[in-house]
């Protein structure tokens, strides 16, 4: 499917107007996040999982950010999603895409999102004692950390 | 479309989470009392041959016999952290050659008198370091090279770095630059050498910081 039959496809289907670009960049409420997700695999042929991360809002909460590919058509799509003020929790792409795991472990690590129904929902990078999620702005610069300080 | 497929199975946790025994074994090491790296029968005995009229010639000369053997034999463990360490393989390599002062970059910390911490300290690396600083062998020396190693360096101010290697073990020598080229760490190793000839207690540990301790 090349860059225009996706913009339809997506169109007829989310009900968004996409600008065309590389990479495309798709925003859907977190509701349809995983539908998103899906359709991007199985209809667009978005098959390569690049990666997956957040941005933090501050008062506008967090926004999660996946960039999926596909490799044949040379088509890329950027998927996002504001889960919205206080919210932390998203629905996972671990069912749609295997590439998500780890991806959205480190995001709940470093963010704290919460991703419901992933497999394996731990802390990847830092110790499982760690206290906080060290990229959310409201995290303070220094944290100390004892024993070392 | 479904959406709600078999999930993808779960991933037990793998066995080496399980750090319990170790914890255990490292509590036991740090609460081993001091007395017993010493021996109170080679201390009598010294102590005898002091108070010997006389006898201090011989306790000095063996003082100075012993600091020489072990500042001309200072073995390194190899432990390197980060791009500091590429400096200090440069200084091990044949141009810059330590093994002419007597320093054999050694890959067990059971066989070695110095660890040379090149590079930055994360808070996650930090017991790891502690573990390999506990199983060296007394007299052991610490050289805290770069500017990672002393302070935290540019990555002060990140969420993960230690402030500074000396918040871990105490260190003897620091060895400003970012990194050090080999001659900084050349020099930086002959000081010690120097200590140690000495014998002098320089080691120290951060001083503790009020806002948090």
């Amino acid at each position: 499917m090349n860059a225009d039959q996706a913009r339809a496809s997506l169109a007829s289907t989310f009900g968004i107007d996409v600008a065309a670009a590389v990479p495309m960049v798709v925003s859907v409420s977190p509701d349809r996040w995983q539908e998103l997700g899906r359709h991007a695999k199985e209809i667009v042929g978005c098959r390569f999982f690049n990666f997956l991360t957040a941005v933090d809002w501050k008062e506008q909460g967090l926004e999660v950010v996946a960039r999926v590919d596909n490799l044949e058509d040379g088509v890329s799509l950027m998927l996002k999603t504001k889960l919205g003020p206080g919210v932390s929790n998203c629905a996972s792409l671990t069912h749609v895409y295997r590439g998500a795991n780890w991806m959205e472990r480190e995001c709940f690590d470093m963010f704290g999102i919460h991703f419901d129904n992933h497999p394996d929902l731990r802390r990847i990078l830092l110790e499982d004692n760690w206290e906080g999620h060290p990229l959310l702005k409201s995290y303070a610069v220094d944290t100390p950390h004892p024993p070392y300080r | 479309m479904a959406l709600n497929d078999p999930p993808v199975p779960v991933i037990p946790a793998p066995i080496w989470r399980n750090f319990k025994e170790l914890q255990e074994w490292e509590q036991l090491h740090k609460t081993r009392p001091e007395g017993d790296k010493h021996s109170a029968l080679f201390e009598s005995v010294t102590e005898g041959i002091h108070n010997f009229p006389g006898g201090f010639v011989v306790t000095t000369a063996a003082d100075a016999f012993l600091n020489w053997a072990r500042k001309s034999s200072v073995w390194p463990v190899t432990f390197g952290l980060a791009c500091c360490a590429i400096e200090m393989m440069a200084t091990f390599c044949s141009r810059f050659d330590v093994e002419r002062l007597g320093m054999v970059p050694w890959a067990s910390p059971r066989h070695s008198d110095l660890m040379i911490v090149s590079g930055t300290v994360t808070i996650k690396m930090a017991p790891m370091l502690l573990r390999i600083y506990d199983q060296m062998p007394d007299p052991k020396w610490a050289v805290s090279m770069g500017s990672c190693a002393n302070s935290g360096g540019p990555f002060r101010h990140g969420y993960h770095v230690v402030k500074g290697v000396d918040r871990v073990i105490p260190v003897d020598v620091y060895v400003p630059g970012c990194p050090p080229p080999p001659e900084s760490l050349l020099n930086g190793l002959l000081l010690l050498q120097d200590q140690i000839a000495h014998f002098k207690k320089t080691g120290r540990k951060a001083p503790p910081n009020e806002k948090v301790d």
